[in-house]
């Protein structure tokens, strides 16, 4: 099957090296830490962009980060490519591996090795999940804000790679906002640390050039993030609307008001249905588009800020309000909203868009989206990050259909352009990976490109980490190695 | 340095005309916005001046999106004008230098990202840097570069908005900054704590802030100093104070719980209006060493924790003057004479690290004390390579932040 992403062609002196190099990696860390069997292979051979598969070289999965530093030093003076792995959880295939690359995974670096609750920090391993920094610190009023979709499984060290963010990040900020120091093996095999417990670093910032560079920089294998005290309480409350516009319109509302509850997000018709009928969350079902909106911390306050809030939802038409009686009420509505991609996935295959456009915008994209995805007679459902703009429209499809699989891709090829145009960005949470890859060149121009691609060649001279990813394959630098064309099942 | 030629840009191609003959001629710039922090960073060894003060205005701004674009050198009076007839502010609140440096002139919003300038409400609502969301700016080259854009999250692509704030025009010539507002807390009070001494202080403050009442300022101003802030109103004696800021009700709940908690730790009381506002103005500026002289003063961020530790023991070494922002991991301290810059940064890295730089000293002094935190070898070697991708031929603020950098 041709595929419309292309990678770069695998290395062929590499592959014909390959038993040498097990041996090599070998001697560089225990026999439980490597695979190698074809079979054993298979899970690493791509992420949560599960259209793109390609199985890599081997598998290293190291328990110290002198292990790290050993592969990686020994990769790049081999110049063989190398793809760092959180738990494979990437919507972008940011973790799809090649052919002639070593797979870095950090899954067995799995401690929480600090919790310091006077400097509310704690400082982990990078492959600790993003869910357990929260749990560990939960009995003592504390939590990790950033809570991704993937929380129970996506590591902190992916959350960094990718600068992850959602429901709640309206409020308490990405990952960005949320790290204060990092452990970092470089492209050769040195390890720097950068920040700690402080709130801002020594010179340039390089914790927020390495959040979001999605392992191209270096692999991150401890990192110390910010804790924040947990509100007294929280309340999500559901507002149900006759129309997407309505409720895209309360939106910008509440914003403009002044009140900027916890989160605030957005489904539509086909997104209720489809959640609903997997959590039975008691979502509205006879309504158009649907608001999760929630405030936190003491009764009275919540009371307050909720009066404001009914107010402006009245002003918008709302028909139907339900706010929630119970913690059992208040985790079933989350329930609803964070298995949104789990119970489309049930239905039908499906891709997730990530676009982010400016607050003013939502009602226009949210038209323009259906317009696109009636042209190319698909389905879609929306389920999104409205406080802060972050559309997510699931493109469904049947992928046995390659047809339709193509249509798929280029729908949301269209989309995200239409993000674009109208003042956004192609991604706002899950990363450009290979997927949005090629349309790089429609949010940025070629100074803009390059002038990041020289930043990245600072940091990994010989371009071996994840190299197929984030910029366009075409018009590199050229100061990567192997080949810069696509390999042969990748359409022109 | 007698004759300085300042050139005043009023469009992105006109810096990148300047950038490139500046390139051509070997001939370095000291870039400028208002001028009001020339005197933080080393002394800058060029002729050549270009200020972006005439690259200015408001480009884009719809309160409902929480969002403002402005050209560089509009100045931040302006920016704060429109967000208040707006009932919007800067969250970061930035520091005003210009009382603790003597200096005159008008900050301007590309300065102030530049230096990711922050204030007391960073512990809440993040740095100046987490509140940029895009720039366009002139790398060394000459070539128009942008990055970010003007919505809240974006991870397309490598997060060069954060390098450049905070990278003192060592990077790129800021030409348009794009960054969030929030809208204006309804009411501000302030919990005042007296009697705590520095390690009682810290203590109290991280109780503060693991309960959830959403301290949004949290300071300590020991006797020494507390005279000097709010125009003289605070009560004798040290004073921890704490700030509540959002919806009347709210803030009401959160100070009833806060003052319950602290009053076992010391008196309390209830500051608001402009008392409040005029506290938190005065530390962010750091009046109380706004003295008029140039005793050096240095800015140390370590972790909260650690910060009277740090003054404890630089108090039985030196003459030191101290008071703490940030729950205590923002230290000010200012040195009786000598800047004394080996032993604050030996004692930093012997309580578990951080940073020091040094904000106010003469010239001599700034350009033989390294003014920003040393870096360690494999990272300052990480800079240099940085450095190099923007500005090959060092034509930018050569040694503003690192000397022959």
């Amino acid at each position: 099957m041709s595929e419309l992403i292309a990678f770069l062609e695998p290395d062929r002196a590499i592959l014909d090296r390959r038993p040498a190099i097990i041996a090599d990696l070998a001697g560089l860390l225990p026999d439980s830490c490597l695979i190698t069997d074809e079979r054993e292979l298979v899970p690493f051979d791509t992420d949560a962009f599960v259209s793109y598969r390609r199985m890599p070289l081997a598998v290293v999965l190291p328990e110290t980060t002198a292990q790290v530093a050993a592969v990686l030093k020994y990769c790049n003076e081999n110049s063989i490519p190398v793809i760092p792995r959180g738990a494979g959880t990437s919507l972008s295939g940011g973790a799809i591996p090649q052919e002639d690359a070593i797979v870095i995974g950090v899954s067995k670096l799995n401690r929480i090795l600090e919790v310091d609750f006077s400097n509310r920090a704690a400082v982990v391993q990078a492959g600790v999940t993003n869910i357990s920094i929260s749990q560990a610190v939960d009995a003592d009023g504390f939590f990790y804000a950033p809570d991704p979709s993937s929380q129970l499984a996506c590591t902190i060290g992916g959350n960094i790679g990718m600068n992850s963010g959602g429901a709640h990040c309206l409020k308490y900020g990405v990952t960005t906002n949320n790290l204060l120091g990092v452990k970092m093996v470089m492209f050769d095999g040195s390890v720097v640390e950068i920040g700690g417990k402080a709130l801002d670093a020594a010179g340039y910032d390089l914790l927020g050039l390495i959040c979001g560079s999605e392992g191209q920089l270096g692999i991150v294998t401890e990192a110390t993030v910010r804790l924040i005290a947990k509100p007294e309480g929280a309340r999500p409350v559901l507002f149900g609307f006759e129309s997407s516009v309505a409720a895209g319109a309360c939106v910008t509302d509440i914003i403009g008001a002044g009140i900027i509850p916890v989160a605030i997000e957005f489904m539509d018709k086909p997104a209720i249905e489809i959640c609903e009928a997997f959590a039975q969350a008691g979502y509205p079902m006879d309504v158009e588009a649907l608001l999760i909106v929630e405030v936190e911390g003491s009764d009275a306050e919540m009371d307050a800020m909720l009066e404001r809030i009914i107010e402006i939802a009245r002003r918008h038409g709302v028909k139907t309000i339900r706010e929630s009686q119970s913690a059992t009420e208040a985790a079933l509505i989350w329930k609803g909203r964070k298995s949104a991609f789990g119970a489309t996935g049930r239905i039908a295959d499906y891709i997730c868009m990530d676009g982010t456009v400016p607050l003013g915008q939502l009602s226009h994209v949210l038209e323009k989206t259906s317009e696109i995805i009636d042209r190319y007679g698909l389905r879609v459902a929306n389920v999104f990050h409205a406080g802060d703009g972050n559309m997510h429209p699931l493109i469904l499809f049947d992928a046995n259909d390659p047809d339709e699989s193509m249509k798929a891709e280029m729908a949301g090829n269209d989309i995200l352009k239409l993000c674009v145009d109208a003042g956004g960005c192609l991604t706002g949470e899950h990363g450009v990976g290979i997927e949005k890859r090629d349309l790089m060149r429609h949010q940025y121009s070629d100074a803009d490109l390059a002038q990041q691609m020289r930043v990245r060649a600072a940091f990994d001279p010989k371009w071996i980490l994840n190299p197929s990813k984030v910029f366009p394959l075409d018009g590199r630098n050229g100061s990567q190695p192997g080949n810069q064309s696509a390999d042969d099942r990748t359409a022109a | 340095m007698s004759a300085l030629d300042i050139q005043y840009p009023e469009s992105e191609e006109a810096i990148a005309r300047i950038v490139v003959e500046a390139g051509k001629a070997n001939r370095p710039i000291e870039v400028r916005g208002g001028g009001t922090r020339l005197d933080l960073g080393r002394p800058v060894q060029s002729a050549s001046v270009l200020s972006v003060a005439k690259l200015s205005g408001i480009t884009n701004y719809d309160p409902s999106e929480l969002v403002m674009a402005a050209r560089a050198g509009t100045p931040l009076a302006e920016i704060e004008a429109a967000l208040a007839e707006n009932n919007q502010m800067l969250t970061f609140e930035p520091m005003d230098h210009r009382p603790l440096l003597g200096a005159v002139g008008e900050p301007t919003i590309g300065g102030v990202f530049a230096g990711n300038v922050s204030g007391p409400r960073r512990i809440s609502a993040g740095a100046a840097r987490d509140n940029l969301l895009g720039v366009r700016f002139v790398n060394g080259s000459g070539e128009i570069v942008k990055s970010g854009g003007r919505v809240m999250k974006n991870v397309t692509g490598l997060d060069l908005v954060k390098l450049m704030a905070g990278s003192w025009g060592t990077l790129g010539v800021l030409s348009e900054v794009i960054f969030k507002v929030l809208p204006r807390p309804e009411t501000a009070v302030t919990i005042a704590v007296s009697g705590l001494n520095d390690a009682e202080a810290a203590e109290a403050m991280a109780a503060a802030l693991a309960m959830s009442v959403e301290v949004s300022g949290a300071a300590h101003l020991p006797e020494s100093v507390i005279a000097r802030f709010a125009g003289g109103s605070l009560k004798c004696g040290p004073a921890t104070v704490l700030r509540l800021e959002g919806l009347i009700p709210s803030v009401e709940v959160r100070t009833g719980r806060l003052v319950a908690e602290m009053g076992r730790r010391g008196t309390v009381s209830v500051l608001d209006g402009d008392v409040s506002a005029g506290l938190w103005r005065d530390i962010r500026d750091v009046t109380p060493f706004a003295d008029g002289s140039m005793k050096p003063v240095w800015r140390v961020s370590v972790a909260p924790s650690a910060g009277h530790q740090l003054v404890a023991a630089l108090r039985l070494k030196t003459g030191v003057d101290a008071f703490y922002d940030w729950q205590g991991g923002l230290v000010w301290l200012r040195m009786e004479s000598d800047p004394e810059a080996g032993l604050i940064r030996q004692y930093i890295k012997a309580l578990g690290g951080g940073h020091a730089t040094l904000v106010r000293a003469d010239a001599a002094t700034r350009a033989s004390v390294a003014v920003f935190e040393p870096q360690p070898k494999p990272l300052e070697a990480l800079a240099r390579r940085i450095k190099d991708q923007f500005d090959p031929a060092g034509v930018l603020n050569p040694g503003r932040m690192t000397a022959g950098m």
